[in-house]
């Protein structure tokens, strides 16, 4: 994986002075609070609920074994124990002190880590594919494209104040694993039929309260030029994306009002200008990269087989694990989604116990999901039940990947100060309420919001919660089909909302209705579409 | 107008108020114009030989619009008096810079110490700009060609 | 009711004002009437508190109750993890919140 030079470590290490500075001007008195908070939240730290929250930059989900332990380490030093891995692939804490937060920062310097641009209005950690670099259907490693966007994105001088926040990801596989096309710019590294390989655009997809999938602005840009073209299509974001009303800020409105065309076009003359102002790292900035995510030294000949004698273990393969493009190994999905969990919590000790499996059998790496598990993603297979013990022994060996216990939810109002309604339990009820049904159920999506910022991803799961507040009392609206991926779809609303045993017993008639109704080997989604919604309405209110 | 607090030029300020881009295509011998978030730089770009100032307006610092403005000047080879003015923060200056700023008259006059701690924190810089600074992967690959 | 609430500047910690300074008990929370914004000027001047605002609470049997639930989660922690609230030995604690 990347490795800072002395340039990128002095980056992360002044930064850490920078923002020593900036909160003691915010104590002593020399800032107000209005003019602190974009600072702090450009540095990833929240006023939440109860306390100020660090969100800490997992730049396209990639970790070490080091960093993972500092992960660790910090929540137990500075925070009450345990860590929550996030939908763009962070980690947060929630009960930092503003008088502390300086010091979290230089700790995580030691490790080439950081918690820049995770917050404000900038263009935030750039994501990818968990898989990267194991997975047999990529064309090439997407990583070190993000890290060219990592790096070109740190301390953007024209683009720190934008109309608001902008995500990028980055895949190179036509499976889309980031859930791409709902990014404010999604990138799909292909390869031309001359074998050349670019970046194929996708600009102004979102969730939130108006939901959009990414239209296609450019098939491919050629790879030398790809920091160009995401400049262009930044600056007439910039200048151009609106700034009178926040909800309707993100750069999926623009392109939505100017139409595709237009916004294309806007980027394409701007794009031609750029192109004389030889902003564009040279290819051989993106070699040195790439020699960072070389494949790590796999060893040939090893078993390709799993003893499968243990029946647990043999269920948790079948669901957690996923082939890998080297004969002999596998990628392992660590469920962090226990029944009556909380989904991507960790503990001090949970995660210092994963960044040791990294270390002993996944060469030294580890991935954030955007799902809220953590990818250890080059394993031996002759290794696998030696790591599944020390999983299982860990309360992580969880065998639900992508079933209906496996869901995202937000921290909701248990943590958050924008939510309307809480999220966690009702992710706690339904996989208490399905627990032992995950198999019969198989794969099926379940994404809780706690508002219409749609940070749980509700318009993108098979199933989707929006917890909101009706005359002050917690109300979760139901809607089915959405799905992210090369067939991204946006899930639609069942009718009236409910209440939170409710919405429990909405989705059991949901899942009873699919489980009377799938014809052969259908999955949730398959049978909503193939049915529609008016049956499944009929289901669920009866 | 507020005062300039700032200024990295060693020419004769300009003392004329910018016209409002609107005013400045009539009045040819203004040499003072004034962006507003709103306005279009490139409206200025077939008069940049007469120009001698111009101020681009940031009414609240949030609204980051005149970076653009000011690298869309520097890029088409604006040389003149590039000034920042309405409300700005001390943590945007080095940004402000980097984008082609040269001068600053914030509405209220910001901490010198501050303000110097923060045009001359970062000694390195990861994108190019027209300041002239070398960015980080120019200096990986120096001597390399495309470099 | 109308009291005051806010996050302590350095801390972070859930703060409510008690007629002098700030506690993390919402019980201790008073009346501020018509004195809201007086109180809040002054004391984010200060610095002792930050993101402060007036909220709507009634006075019961138990004590003060935030009229929002989101105040009364912030009045008790999160309710998903009893061990981190401010009464973390009462199981039923959670129910006031709803």
């Amino acid at each position: 994986m990347y490795q800072y030079d002395t340039y990128d470590q002095a980056m992360v290490d002044t930064r850490v002075e920078e923002f020593r500075d900036q909160v003691r001007r915010r104590l002593e008195g020399h800032i107000t609070e209005d003019q602190f908070k974009p600072l702090r939240l450009m540095n990833g730290l929240y006023l939440q609920l109860h306390a100020y929250m660090l969100r800490v930059a997992v730049p396209y989900g990639t970790l070490s074994g080091a960093q993972m332990r500092m992960l660790g380490d910090i929540a137990d030093k500075y925070d009450r124990g345990y860590g929550h891995f996030t939908t763009r692939q962070n980690i947060q804490y929630n009960w930092i002190k503003l008088e502390e937060a300086a010091d979290i920062l230089a700790d995580l310097a030691t490790v080439e880590m950081h918690a820049i641009q995770t917050s404000g209005n900038c263009i935030r950690n750039t994501t990818s594919d968990q898989y990267a670099g194991a997975a047999a259907d990529e064309i090439v490693d997407p990583r070190p494209y993000a890290e060219l966007i990592r790096q070109w994105s740190t301390f953007h001088p024209e683009f720190s104040f934008l109309p608001r926040k902008f995500k990028m990801a980055v895949i190179a596989s036509d499976t889309d694993r980031a859930a791409m096309r709902l990014h404010d710019i999604g990138i799909q590294i292909v390869k031309s039929a001359a074998g050349e390989i670019g970046a194929a655009f996708y600009v102004g997809g979102g969730m939130g309260r108006t939901p959009m999938i990414a239209p296609c602005i450019n098939e491919f840009v050629p790879i030398d030029q790809m920091i160009t073209y995401s400049e262009a299509a930044l600056r007439v974001y910039n200048r151009h994306g609106r700034r009178d009303n926040k909800y309707k800020a993100r750069i999926k409105i623009l392109v939505h009002e100017l139409g595709k065309d237009e916004y294309t076009r806007q980027v394409e003359a701007e794009f031609a200008h750029l192109l004389t102002q030889n902003i564009e790292p040279p290819l051989a900035e993106l070699e040195r990269i790439k020699g960072f995510f070389a494949d790590p030294a796999f060893e040939v000949g090893v078993p390709d087989e799993v003893d499968r004698s243990d029946p647990d273990f043999a269920l948790w393969v079948d669901n957690n694990c996923v082939p890998h493009k080297q004969p002999g190994y596998i990628a392992v999905t660590i469920s962090l989604k226990p029944v009556g969990g909380i989904p991507g919590d960790a503990t001090g000790e949970q995660i210092r116990v994963m960044a040791d499996l990294a270390a002993r059998y996944s060469f030294d790496e580890l991935r954030v999901t955007h799902t809220q598990n953590i990818v250890l993603a080059h394993v031996k297979k002759a290794d696998l039940y030696a790591l599944w013990q020390v999983l299982d022994a860990n309360g992580l060996s969880t065998p639900n990947l992508d079933q209906i216990g496996d869901i995202i939810a937000c921290p909701g109002l248990d943590y958050c100060s924008l939510a309307n309604a809480r999220s966690i339990p009702i992710a706690q009820k339904i996989s208490q309420r399905f627990a032992g049904r995950e198999q019969e159920i198989g794969e099926l999506k379940l994404k809780i919001s706690g508002c219409i910022n749609a940070c749980g991803h509700h318009h993108a799961g098979h199933i989707g919660i929006l917890g909101v507040d009706r005359k002050g009392t917690e109300n979760y609206q139901l809607s089915l089909g959405g799905c992210e991926g090369a067939d991204t779809s946006l899930g639609q609303i069942t009718g009236p909302g409910f209440d939170e045993e409710g919405i429990v017993d909405a989705v059991q008639r949901a899942t009873d209705f699919y489980l009377a109704n799938k014809q052969d080997s259908e999955r949730f989604l398959d049978t909503y579409r193939r049915l529609g919604m008016a049956p499944f309405k009929e289901a669920i209110y009866g | 107008m507020a005062e300039v607090q700032f200024r990295f030029r060693d020419d004769e300020p300009v003392a004329d108020p910018g016209v409002t881009v609107d005013a400045f295509g009539d009045q040819t011998n203004a040499a003072a114009v004034r962006l507003e978030p709103g306005d279009d730089a490139r409206d200025l770009l077939p008069h940049l030989a007469r120009i001698k100032l111009v101020e681009v307006n940031f009414p609240v610092f949030g609204d980051g619009r005149g970076y653009s403005s000011a690298r869309i000047l520097r890029e088409a080879g604006y040389t003149g008096e590039l000034r920042a003015v309405g409300e700005l923060l001390v943590d945007q200056l080095a940004y402000m810079r980097r984008c082609g700023f040269d001068a600053f008259a914030p509405d209220s006059a910001l901490d010198p110490a501050d303000a110097k701690a923060a045009f001359d924190r970062y000694g390195e810089v990861y994108q190019p700009t027209t300041d002239g600074r070398a960015p980080i992967w120019a200096k990986r690959h120096a001597g390399t060609a495309n470099g | 009711m109308k009291i005051l609430t806010g996050n302590d500047l350095k801390s972070g910690a859930v703060v409510w004002w008690d007629g002098v300074q700030w506690s993390l008990h919402v019980e201790d929370a008073v009346d501020v009437g018509d004195h809201a914004d007086t109180i809040l000027a002054r004391e984010s001047a200060a610095r002792r508190v930050n993101a402060a605002y007036a909220i709507e609470a009634v006075r019961d049997e138990h004590g003060v109750r935030p009229g929002h639930i989101k105040e009364r989660i912030r009045a008790l922690g999160p309710t998903v993890r009893p061990d981190l609230t401010l009464k973390p030995a009462d199981p039923e604690a959670g129910n006031w919140v709803i």
